[in-house]
């Protein structure tokens, strides 16, 4: 059917055109290229040549199998939890403390913007500042245990695999418990107030509201915070590669810091590190995935009103100006 | 209210005010001895590695650096002509592909849209052995082309300009223009993009730093010195030649804390925004 006029929807397409050539190019030729890789025996620096291995999932076997990998895992997945729990719990404390009406709390905005401010700090930096903070035998934290008393000589934390692990989870809930907070307050401003007056009319006290109120209107977000804090988890890389490069042991070895190792130093193996990207690229995929389902519904319904009135407008004025044009 | 009488009011607020101080300094001390130990000795920081006031070392710290693998200057010329570069990029044509989808009317759009929700989430990261390989074949590695170009397309910047428009755009003022005799394009540019403006800033903000931090692809594809970027810079600081010159390797992490603290206070009160508005998108 030919219309007459202007067909604006052309410029839909035109104006996406960069977008999507740039994502084909950059993202999902690269996403198909790791996947060929990952049943190849492509391996070795400069070579550019590689067929498929007879046993099409050897890497993948190998993989799974590797100690190494194992141990990543448990160890990505370990520091995640050891950062999220108490990140989570602090961030909710805060925002009860923050959104309390009846004991309003002053210079929010100020601890706000320092608490969020390593955050947006270099992770390359923080990892080598706090490797120096625990430096052996004359470190920051050294000096300051021993001035306190706490201990009466130096202790070599980098050595000790528990410990490093504890202080790279320390510096992933440090870096993010201010950005939780900010969002779950803005989130708990967003609440119907009409149920805070309801409820305070009805003699809730202050953690009544805040466990019966505040908390399921959180839902939602509390799940976004999760999903996005995991998949970021079980990306990290520039803080365990810097702090200690894996160790001590591989006791701080994550998975990215693995894959990373496979293809980027001693042997090259970029078809297993492939594999171990894909395996990867599974578990964050089902991660992801949930949280479609989860937002998709809640944002569906508020977002579809909005397009409804701006589909009609968009008909509105295309007739507008179509009978303007003639 | 019974229960409001058990803790007094005054007790309450000491603890919180108390409690909040103390996550305060946590994020203050480490930074606060990286730059007090920039000005000292390693003599100094060697028999007590915990100062609150500063020393005279700061110039003699800096001396070390030169002629070494850290060279700051280097590094953030470099970070600067990526982070500029691929920020511009971000901003401008999330706002373009955002724009696209809330003005016309066409039939893959809903499809479209459903797609950028469904790849926010994959981490460039994973896809770094295929990258990599890429560019390798098309001899891109040691050019900074790799890590510019692809912040055309982003994703979740994308979802937050649609949102904002969303809210924003009256479709009234688009079509004024059209009846005036302006192009599409002209429309965008003149009139769409001023409209736009809050939301740009923020999202570059963060597209910015994002990239300034950037440390995985960089140090995957550059492997000349001199195309270094700031992060990578900050690694040279573990290696064996600094293992000895504390003060150095400290007033190195502070060159590079610097420029971002400046931003950061200054630009503060739109940052914190911007975070609470990443939560809100629910």
């Amino acid at each position: 059917m030919r219309r007459k006029g202007v067909n604006y929807a052309r410029y839909g397409y035109i104006f996406s055109i960069p977008f999507v050539i740039t994502y084909l190019v950059f993202q999902l030729y690269p996403l198909l290229f790791t996947t060929i890789i990952g049943f190849t025996d492509y391996k070795g620096i400069g070579k550019i040549d590689f067929k498929f291995l007879e046993d099409i999932f050897g890497n993948f076997k190998l993989i799974l199998k590797n100690p190494s990998f194992q141990v990543s895992l448990k160890n990505t997945f370990g520091m995640w939890i050891l950062n999220f729990i108490p990140q989570i719990l602090l961030a909710l404390l805060l925002t009860a403390w923050f959104t309390n009406n009846r004991r309003k709390i002053k210079g929010q905005g100020f601890f706000k913007v320092v608490f969020y401010m390593p955050n947006i700090i270099t992770q390359a930096t923080i990892a080598i500042l706090f490797y120096q903070l625990f430096q052996y035998p004359t470190g920051p934290v050294n000096s300051l245990l021993q001035n306190m008393g706490i201990m009466d000589a130096s202790y070599n934390f980098l050595l000790n695999k528990t410990v490093s692990r504890g202080i790279i989870a320390f510096i992933q809930f440090w870096m993010w418990y201010g950005y939780t907070m900010i969002i779950l307050v803005s989130g708990a401003l967003g609440i119907n107030p009409e149920l805070y007056e309801a409820s305070e009319i009805d003699g809730a006290t202050s953690r009544q509201t805040f466990f019966k109120i505040t908390i399921p209107n959180l839902r939602t977000i509390l799940l976004f915070t999760l999903v996005t804090s995991l998949v970021g988890g079980l990306n990290m890389f520039d803080i365990p590669k810097l702090f200690n490069n894996g160790g001590p042991d591989n006791g701080t070895l994550t998975s990215s810091v693995f894959i990373y190792n496979q293809a980027f130093s001693g042997s090259y193996m970029y078809n297993r590190a492939a594999a171990a990207s894909l395996i990867m690229f599974g578990i964050i995929a089902i991660c992801s995935a949930a949280l479609f389902l989860i937002m998709y519904d809640k944002d569906e319904a508020r977002i579809r009103k909005l397009e409804k009135k701006q589909q009609k407008a968009l008909r509105k004025i295309e007739k507008e100006t179509r009978r303007l044009a003639k | 209210m019974r229960h409001e009488v058990t803790i007094p009011q005054k007790l309450y607020k000491i603890f919180v005010y108390v409690a909040c101080i103390s996550l305060a300094i946590l994020s203050i001390l480490p930074f606060y001895i990286m730059f007090v130990n920039a000005t000292r000795g390693t003599y100094e920081i060697q028999s007590n590695a915990i100062s609150l006031i500063p020393s005279k070392y700061l110039g003699s710290n800096y001396a070390v650096f030169d002629g070494k693998s850290f060279s700051p200057v280097i590094g953030f010329v470099n970070s600067m002509i990526i982070s500029i570069g691929a920020t511009a990029l971000t901003a401008y044509f999330s706002s373009l592909t955002a724009y696209a989808l809330v003005a016309y009317n066409w039939k893959l759009r809903q499809p479209f849209f459903a797609f950028i929700l469904a790849v926010m989430m994959v981490p460039a990261q994973l896809t770094s052995i295929g990258f990599y390989q890429f560019m390798y074949r098309i001899k891109w590695t040691n050019s900074f082309l790799p890590l510019i170009l692809p912040a055309i397309a982003a994703p979740t910047v994308v979802f937050f300009m649609r949102q904002y428009l969303l809210g924003t755009l009256s479709l009234d003022i688009v079509n004024s223009g059209r009846i005036d005799g302006a192009g599409e394009f002209h429309i965008f540019n003149r009139i769409v993009i001023p409209i736009m403006k809050p939301a740009i800033a923020t999202q570059a903000i963060f597209a910015f730093v994002a990239s300034w931090n950037n440390y995985f692809m960089p140090s995957i594809l550059l492997t000349n010195r001199e195309k270094y970027t700031m992060p990578i810079m900050i690694s040279q600081l573990k290696g064996d030649i600094y293992k000895t010159e504390y003060g150095s390797v400290y007033l190195g992490l502070a060159l590079t804390v610097l420029p971002l603290f400046v931003v950061y206070f200054s630009l503060s009160k739109y940052i914190i925004a911007g975070v609470a508005l990443g939560g809100v998108k629910e």
